[in-house]
């Protein structure tokens, strides 16, 4: 994809997420945009979170389904009435369905300036191990 | 089919497949917007950033969502009552052995200008970024400001 610098940014409506359990929450959920890479050691989603705090992040890592909840306050204050709304803040949602193990102890997460970056490192897959059989 | 005669709509002729799609479409919606309460699908400028302007009765308070925008990085000046926000949201290069899975990201140049209805006080204007979300608080100048009127009795 060539990249020129002189882009410009479109804007894009937050896609309301659509899961197929309830939701037990009240208000909207979106789906965060992601970039997933990985190199050789490891697995790293970048998503963007905006108004989304570190320490309300949920993120989830069992059955090789990895989610992530972020939860965005309404900043606006209680008196302050609308004069235009173009997007609207909830909470953010997303799944992940990932295809290696993942060594969770050493999983990292950090938010900055709205953008969570999780690093996800591989795991060696169990390498066949030639047993010696001693003659008694 | 089915669907089609539960909800009382009339079989006319079939006039092309996607016609009997909107329709049930656009049922759907009006079914979610009766059970969520919120409007479907939001006008917008079109332009980036999208922003939210809401007032008290002492200023204007206009948010963005800028994600990834470091605060030296936006651009922000007013002229009139005219709020201009422009700058460029770069993705930092991960090095060369990333094989991405998924790109959805953005990166690139913006610049919006936004009206305010009543004026506004230059000197004052505040802004502030804080986890991706920009915060302008723009003063309503002395004359756009209610002001209570005493009401005598004679």
């Amino acid at each position: 994809m060539a990249d020129s610098k002189n882009k410009d940014l479109k804007p894009k409506g937050k896609m309301e997420v659509s899961t197929p359990a309830e939701q037990t929450y009240q208000g909207p959920s979106f789906t965060p945009a992601v970039d997933i890479f990985e190199t050789e050691q490891e697995i790293i989603i970048l998503a963007d979170m905006p108004g989304a705090k570190a320490k309300d992040l949920k993120i989830d890592l069992r059955d090789d389904t990895l989610s992530l909840i972020g939860k965005a306050e309404s900043p606006e204050g209680t008196i302050e009435a609308d004069v235009f709304r173009e997007y609207q803040t909830g909470r953010y949602v997303r799944q992940f369905t990932l295809s290696y193990n993942i060594d969770q102890p050493k999983i990292d997460a950090e938010m900055k300036d709205g953008v969570l970056r999780l690093t996800l490192p591989k795991v060696e897959a169990a390498k066949p191990r030639k047993i010696a059989v001693k003659a008694g | 089919m089915i669907l089609r005669r539960v909800q009382g709509l009339p079989t006319w002729d079939w006039r092309s497949p996607v016609e009997e799609l909107e329709e049930m479409r656009r049922q759907m919606e009006r079914l979610s917007q009766d059970v969520t309460g919120t409007i479907y699908a939001e006008p917008t400028a079109g332009v980036f950033p999208l922003v939210n302007v809401t007032e008290d009765k002492d200023n204007y308070y206009i948010r963005a969502e800028l994600p990834g925008i470091k605060s030296d990085e936006i651009d922000i000046s007013v002229t009139g009552n005219d709020l201009s926000i422009s700058g460029e949201r770069k993705i930092h290069a991960e090095n060369e052995n990333a094989n991405y899975h998924r790109r959805e990201r953005d990166e690139g140049q913006f610049n919006r200008i936004i009206c305010l209805p009543a004026e506004i006080d230059p000197a004052n204007v505040e802004a502030q970024t804080s986890d991706g979300i920009l915060t302008v608080v723009l003063p309503k100048s002395e004359s756009a400001k209610p002001r209570q009127i005493a009401v005598k009795t004679s």
